[in-house]
């Protein structure tokens, strides 16, 4: 097993268990962490990709590419959080309307 | 590695890096302004548009160009192109949100009621829209791509939430989950490809792809993704509360050209990156899937009680008709000779939408101004008070409906001749049921519009210059048909399927 296989499978891994949790949690917060350790998982897979011909050394581009797509889930992650804030500020729910509210506080 | 062929001119004036700067740094210049960036709409519009037609004239006139950014040349620079395909999305991008521009001066402009956070937000967003989609129309380069896409998500999704109201937050962070999703699997898509070839230029991997299972997973993970942004059956139910609960000229935005980003870069991905890998299976799962979102959305467009929920069903359903051109030109191997005829046909559609959605939203944002509510039953009769707003939606109407001389007819005209072609009869089938499904839903509107009892309860007044705009954009939309022959012309300069033109 080459570590560019290794890297792979975990990243994957790791990018099954949040769409786990994007599908199986209603909280906000717990999806947009899902969504977050997807992007971790790909990130993964995407830097391990760097080392995928062993005899040529490793690629800096894939490297690059991942600290932009970090950059960019940052920016998104900040959005999502204000959102779901304000949203419940605004109604006191913790999950969007009209999905299952077995984790919610209170509903209104 | 093969390096770019060299028999492209070197480009002289980058106006493809040029269309994506000046948006940029409007937006840029807007933020610190708040509601007086107002004052950069007209501006804004005229230098757009100017650098989109200067575009289109160079590749009309220099045929397709690359702009190797600082530079470095692929595969480690990233590199952007112009073709027909991005100089004609370049020109209806810039007529919209020139428009959308124009439109939105006095609504969030500073008379609007001095710096509410709406008229501070609007602008800036407006412009790094424009400058996402742009970006996207240029990009030679999948990551590039992926970072233009998420451009895109993160305004659109302020967009959406513009209003603050709940139901509006809550649209967004749907919206936004949505398209979070899909750039994430886009992205996982375009390692496999980086994995497999080591290089994400387009040119380039065209000419390094092989037909196997690592570029076809590659390539549908990156559909689904795009899917998921492009609101494509099944993963639309983000976009009609998203696109209805917007302010009128975000929703024009939205509806007319974000969600065309996406499918743009679909249609790249499969007719220019991975024509090989496009077998028979996918592109007919891909019109399977249109042909749905047609009667589907039709039908829930039907259903609603709201105008701006009718039109936001409505771009689920028109959205459909592009996928339609997969199956129809038929990416895998040989080119057909109807190929050429679906591929632009489906083109079309996509560019004759974008003026003809952009103008019913601006309209219905207009009739919710005056009656106060976008509810359908408020709205009985209210020709007689915006007549001008009330001909644009129908003008508009007619272009989705595909009645001739519209763009939308030409658009339809192209796909259905290519359906015959090919003998894939069950898309016509398909394509006269969603035509017929609009003329209902869109007939249902406007009979509500011209009919009514004399007397009216009071309704706010409307700038006319407002309605004017709007009409003109759906104006556009039939001028595009009436004058078909040079955008027709213009697509074709640079499309790598080169196939025997079978326009009888």
């Amino acid at each position: 097993m080459t570590s560019a296989i290794l890297f792979t499978l975990c990243g994957i891994a790791l990018a099954g268990i949040g769409a786990f949790g994007l599908v199986a949690h209603a909280h906000l917060l717990r999806r947009i962490l899902a969504l977050n350790i997807i992007g971790s998982g790909v990130f993964l897979v995407f830097g391990g990709l760097g080392y995928r011909l062993p005899q040529s050394g490793a690629d800096p581009v894939p490297q690059a590419m991942v600290i932009t797509g970090i950059v960019v889930a940052l920016a998104a992650t900040a959005l999502a959080v204000t959102l779901a804030v304000r949203l419940f500020e605004e109604t006191g729910r913790t999950s969007l309307p009209g999905e299952g509210s077995a984790d919610e506080h209170a509903a209104d | 590695m093969s390096t770019p062929p060299t028999d492209l001119l070197p480009l002289t004036v980058p106006w493809a890096a040029f269309a994506v700067v000046m948006p940029l740094a409007a937006g840029l210049v807007a933020v610190p302004l708040g509601a007086r960036a107002a004052h950069l709409a007209v501006p804004g519009a005229l230098a757009g548009l100017l650098l989109a037609v200067l575009a289109a004239s160079q590749v009309l006139t220099q045929g397709p160009v690359y702009h190797e950014v600082g530079g470095w040349a692929a595969p480690l620079g990233i590199r952007l192109r112009l073709d027909g395909l991005s100089a004609a999305f370049l020109v209806v991008t810039a007529v919209v949100t020139g428009a959308v521009a124009l439109f939105s001066r006095p609504v969030f402009g500073p008379s609007s009621g001095g710096e509410t956070r709406t008229a501070f937000a609007f602008w800036p967003l407006l412009f790094f829209t424009w400058a996402g989609l742009n970006a996207v129309f240029v990009s030679a380069d999948l990551f590039n791509l992926f970072v233009a896409l998420e451009l895109l998500t993160l305004t659109g999704a302020a967009m959406v939430a513009l209003d603050g109201r709940a139901h509006n937050l809550a649209a967004a962070l749907r919206y936004l989950l949505f398209a979070l999703l899909g750039s994430l699997i886009y992205l996982l898509g375009v390692a496999f490809l980086y994995a497999l070839h080591g290089t994400l230029d387009m040119q380039l991997l065209r000419s390094a792809t092989v037909p196997g299972g690592v570029a076809v997973t590659a390539g549908a993970l990156m559909t689904a993704g795009l899917m998921a942004k492009g609101a494509l059956f099944p993963l639309h139910a983000w976009l009609p509360p998203a696109h209805a609960g917007a302010p009128a000229p975000a929703s024009a935005l939205l509806s007319a050209l974000v969600v065309k980003a996406s499918f743009y870069v679909i249609a790249r991905l499969w007719f220019d990156v991975l024509p090989a890998a496009a077998t028979v299976e996918l592109t007919q799962l891909l019109g399977v899937l249109g042909a749905v979102a047609i009667v589907f959305g039709s039908l829930l467009a039907l259903r609603q009680e709201r105008l701006k929920l009718v039109v936001a069903y409505s771009t689920v359903a028109q959205l459909g008709y592009l996928f339609l051109m997969f199956p129809l030109a038929g990416a895998a191997g040989e080119p057909h000779p109807w190929t050429a005829a679906a591929w632009t046909g489906g083109i079309f559609h996509a560019l004759a939408h974008a003026p003809a959605k952009a103008a019913m939203f601006l309209a219905a944002g207009l009739m919710m101004q005056a009656a106060g509510s976008d509810r359908l039953d408020g709205l009985v009769g209210i020709a007689r008070d915006l007549p001008i707003a009330a001909f644009a939606f129908g003008l508009a109407a007619a272009s989705l409906m595909g009645l001739p001389p519209s763009g939308g007819f030409t658009a339809k005209y192209l796909l259905l001749t290519s359906a015959l072609d090919s003998g894939q009869w069950w898309w016509i089938a398909v394509m006269i049921a969603g035509s017929l499904l609009a003329c209902a839903y869109l007939f249902r509107v406007l009979n509500r519009f011209l009919t009514g009892p004399e007397e009216q309860p009071a309704l706010a007044p409307v700038a006319r210059r407002h309605q004017f705009l709007a009409l003109a954009l759906a104006g556009s939309s039939i001028v595009l048909g009436l004058l078909s022959l040079v955008p027709y012309d213009l697509l074709q300069i640079g499309r790598v399927t080169a196939a025997v033109e079978a326009l009888s």
